[in-house]
């Protein structure tokens, strides 16, 4: 028996060294030779890495039945059973890429992206908030991107020929309605929510996706930020306000919640920057937020947003119609906004994504005519003077509902569909100079179905085709909105995209109730053709576009003399084509971009009297920007010169004998330039561990003082006109924003790494 | 007899597991060797085929620490001989889950967090001005940790001090201070004994380079 072992003993050290050898090549479906990729024999060291020509070969002292496996990352994984005898093994394997967001096309016609994570986005969180000009206002920065209008004399986004109410923005899926301060007459309010709130923007100017709806020209896309890096408090003084916030993340970083408060008083601005309309009560905002973000086990998120604010502003401007008189307006706003949303992976390549939203708003506006010493002008019987003397009190509550499920098909494609509720209750009490008061209010309930797929036929096409179904109690019919849009790589990292989709939109609130009750809806069809060329530090675009719209709504006076939609005769185009350029590479630490659109429109809508070319419309718009981070110094330097030519402008005027509206006067205003510059001065940068950060902002606006004109005023009695000009030449802002870390590295080290 | 045939299935046994750990420990030493010449030649691709056989050895050994280990440091020397940073993402990616292969069968080591702290350096690089509150911060605490988990090991200062050398002077980096952590490292590579024969003892050159050049 011991002999017996002992010579098998023997005889197994004899045997051991009979190697066979595995050799082969290494190609991908498209006959590519992939190197790098380890063939090795499953639970042995034996293996190799595929060479330069995407051969390999190795020995094995292995014998019998193996698993021979190829692993490559991006690619296919191989596994085949072999049998390994005496003679040596060759074979040539194939192994097929796979389709990955890494590697595939990405539909980008008519949306420019902001976001740090994904990959080809044109610009970053942080350009948001250090765009010249853009007063860390979120559409400011948008506006030095091709589509959108210099537009200075109301708030919102002025896309591609279209008036600001045909954007639409949503946060996290939900429609926000009051997304600006209320508007002042002449001057553009700021949008209400902080830049800093948000990690991802898309803003779509035109082709935008199926699952949002009524807006005909563009749709801005905010995502909230996840979880806070780490536990922290923020102060912030500046020459506007102060505020303080506070942001805790919890131990296990998987829960956080922050509650801020912000003070704003023009006053001590107002004092130095000499502004032309007389603020008799300078602005004034007191604004609060509070949110929580739970991390699910799953790797899901809920998260809240609350937002509350009070503001007032009263100013006098010189009376249109009188060289004596002015106008004294006055208006008080409180708004609410609170979004909750949810989103999880529920397993199987299913994602639900769900959301609600409630939100009020109460404008309490007050006019009045006032003479040179501020005294009120009373009126009995009704003239074109006696009608100054009103107030007016908006009050609104939105709520919406919305659920989204995703499931992914195979590799990456995948297909959404959900539903959208939103409702609106929106009511208007109009007192006259004569104490006779109008009410109106207008109700609707929007439903709205979607689906959309998004589909990648190879690596280097992808499809996204979707459709909504919409029905509002208001129009009481339904619409149904099929979106395309298709992107091609090409060699060289440039590829060509196509987006096509039909838009429906209500007519705005303004122009409700109607004096008809068969209205349809407004109308746009888009066509977007576009070329774009992104290496590592810069990106080229430039797109061709063509929007029709129909049915757009004409206006009539209404039996109180007030403009109300009055039927769907109206009609237009938009047409042009834009350029974007944005290079971080040939000079060393600058970064900027160029910006060109030419934009051709005509329409004809509310009391146009024909197809005119919209105010709010310039023929060219070119914006600079550039952006240079001196490292010694710890200074970012921004700056950018915006351009466009002169808005057309018209005096419209009823004209009785014809029963209609005439053009009876029209120009165009003078070229709009600004050049901004800005200053971020950082001096704790780089200091791991330091418990206190900070940032000052230095912002100037309109450097050179140049003259800018937005458009005219008309006056309804006499042959005076007035123009539009913002309320200052220049803006100068001076803020420090600190934020105090609350020191958690040795947490950090303890439990989360 | 009975005892006998137990006797010899013992030895057996442990003749097998002999063979078994012989063949472990030549094929380790013989790659990390390997591994030390492609530093020393700069040769990036190597560290591919490197990855990839210690990959190997590992799920062939199953319950070895030092393949994954090695793997992953293999990997992130291969992504930090990228000349470009643009696929900085995806290498990690590669390395972390090796890294968390070597973690999960050692958990609490000092040289795993080290490699753990190069990942966040290698994703830092991608750019450094959005990156740096979250990767520098974190590659930081992973150094601190290390130096927690083992006093005595002078990578975590070796590495510490390379990062501060290769920090601008105005974000508080530079040979100034880069120089007392690379001197800890030196004097910690004197007296340091790598546990195993296929422990990892790399760096000491690498320190040696780093201080001269501060010279």
């Amino acid at each position: 028996m011991k002999s017996i072992i002992l010579f098998s003993l023997f005889l197994g050290s004899l045997s051991a060294p009979a190697q066979i050898k595995i050799s082969g090549k290494l190609t991908d479906n498209k006959n590519k030779i992939l190197r790098g990729a380890s063939v090795v024999i499953k639970d042995s060291y034996d293996g190799t890495t595929t060479d330069s020509l995407g051969n390999f070969s190795f020995l094995t002292t292995e014998k019998g039945e193996h698993y021979l496996e190829v692993t490559l990352s991006g690619y296919s994984s191989y596994k085949n059973k072999i049998s390994i005898e005496e003679k040596n093994l060759d074979q040539n394997i194939t192994i097929k890429e796979l389709i990955t967001e890494l590697n595939a096309v990405t539909i980008t016609a008519g949306a420019f992206e902001a976001s740090d994570k994904k990959k080809g986005t044109v610009l970053t969180s942080l350009d948001i908030v250090t765009t010249a000009g853009g007063n860390a206002d979120i559409t400011g920065a948008l506006k030095t991107l091709p589509g959108s209008q210099q537009v200075g004399e109301s708030e919102g986004l002025f896309v591609r020929g279209g008036s600001a109410t045909e954007s639409k923005i949503f946060i996290d899926g939900s429609l926000v309605n009051n997304f600006f301060y209320s508007s002042l007459p002449g001057l553009a309010t700021r949008g209400r929510f902080n830049p800093f709130l948000f990690k991802g923007t898309i803003f779509s100017t035109g082709g935008y996706s199926a699952l949002y709806g009524q807006a005909l020209s563009a749709a801005l896309i905010l995502e909230s930020a996840d979880l806070p890096e780490r536990t922290e408090a923020d102060v912030n003084i500046s020459v506007i306000g102060v505020g303080a916030g506070i942001q805790k993340l919890a131990k296990n970083k998987k829960a956080a919640w922050g509650i801020s408060y912000n003070y704003t008083n023009l006053a001590p601005a107002f004092a130095v920057i000499k502004q032309k309309p007389d603020f008799y009560k300078t602005p004034l905002y007191h604004q609060g937020d509070a949110n929580f973000r739970i991390k699910t086990t799953k790797g899901g998120f809920i998260k809240y947003y609350g937002y509350a604010s009070w503001n007032r502003t009263a100013l006098r401007t010189a009376d249109i119609d009188s060289l004596l008189l002015k106008d004294a307006f006055e208006i008080e706003n409180f708004n609410t906004f609170q979004n909750i949303s949810w989103r999880e992976n529920i397993g199987k390549g299913w994602k639900i994504n769900t959301g609600l939203s409630f939100s009020t708003n109460k404008d309490n506006i007050m006019n009045e005519l006032q003479d040179a010493e501020n005294n009120k002008q009373q009126f009995s019987i009704p003239n074109g003077y006696s009608f100054k003397n009103f107030s007016l009190v908006n009050s609104a509550i939105y709520a919406q509902a919305r659920i989204v499920m995703e499931k992914r098909l195979n590799g990456i494609n995948a297909m959404r569909f959900g539903t959208d509720y939103f409702l609106s209750n929106e009511k208007t009490a109009y007192t006259l100079f004569n104490g006779n008061k109008f009410t109106d209010k207008v109700n609707d309930n929007l439903n709205a179905f979607f689906i959309e797929t998004d589909l990648y036929l190879t690596r280097d096409i992808a499809l996204k085709a979707g459709t909504r179904l919409e029905h509002s109690t208001l129009m009481n019919r339904w619409n149904i909105a099929p979106r395309v849009s298709l992107a091609y790589k090409l060699k060289d990292k440039s590829q060509v995209s196509f987006a096509y989709g039909i838009f429906y939109q209500n007519p705005e609130r303004k122009y409700l109730p109607a004096i008809v009750t068969d209205l349809k809806y407004s109308e746009a069809t888009h066509y977007i053709l576009q070329y774009q060329k992104t290496s590592n530090e810069r990106i080229f675009r430039s797109e061709l576009f063509y929007k029709k719209y129909n049915d757009l709504f004409k206006t009539l006076p209404n039996n109180n003399g007030r403009e109300v939609a009055a039927n769907n005769n109206g009609y237009g185009y938009a047409k042009g084509f834009e350029l974007f350029w944005r290079d971080k590479k040939t000079v060393k630490n600058l970064d900027y971009w160029i910006s060109y659109s030419y934009l051709d429109t005509k329409r004809n809508y509310i009391n146009f009297p024909g197809s005119i070319r919209p105010t709010f419309a310039a023929t060219h718009t070119s914006s600079f920007v550039a952006k240079k981070f001196v490292l010694p110094w710890k200074t970012g330097f921004n700056a950018s010169y915006n351009f466009a030519t002169g808005r057309p402008y018209y005096n419209l005027g009823f004209d009785n004998t014809q029963a209609k509206y005439i053009v009876k006067e029209e120009g165009r205003t003078i070229n709009y330039n600004s050049l901004s510059f800005s200053l971020n001065y950082l001096p704790n940068l780089g200091k791991i561990g330091k418990k206190t950060f900070s940032v000052w902002v230095l912002s100037f606006t309109n450097v050179l003082g140049q003259p800018q004109i937005y458009g005219y005023n008309y006056s309804s009695l006499n042959s005076n006109k007035q123009a539009i000009i913002p309320p200052s030449k220049r803006f100068l802002f001076i803020g420090c924003f600190l934020s105090f870390g609350i020191d958690r590295t040795q947490d950090a080290i303890n439990n989360n790494l | 007899m009975k005892n006998l045939m137990l006797l010899t299935a013992f030895l057996l046994l442990s003749f097998a597991s002999f063979c078994q750990s012989e063949k472990f420990i030549s094929a380790m030493k013989k790659n990390i060797s390997l591994v030390d010449s492609a530093s020393i030649n700069n040769k990036p691709d190597a560290f591919v085929d490197l990855a990839n056989t210690f990959e190997r050895i590992g799920t062939s050994e199953k319950n070895q620490w030092l393949p994954y280990y090695y793997a992953a440091y293999s990997r992130v020397n291969y992504g930090f001989m990228q000349k470009n940073p643009v696929n900085n993402d995806a290498i990690a990616e590669k390395a972390t889950a090796l890294i968390n292969k070597a973690d999960s069968l050692q958990p609490g080591n000092s040289e795993i967090s080290c490699v753990k702290s190069m990942i966040a350096s290698l994703q830092l690089m991608l750019n450094p001005q959005q990156r740096y509150m979250q990767y520098g911060a974190l590659s930081d605490n992973l150094l601190k940790k290390a130096k927690e988990q083992d006093p005595s090991n002078p990578r975590p200062y070796l590495l510490k001090g390379q990062n501060l050398q290769y920090t601008p002077e105005q974000f508080g980096g530079g040979c100034k201070t880069a120089k007392p952590q690379l001197e800890i490292a030196v004097e910690k590579f004197k007296t340091f004994k790598p546990a195993t024969e296929v422990s990892p003892y790399w760096g000491k050159s690498y320190a040696d380079m780093l201080i001269n050049q501060c010279k």
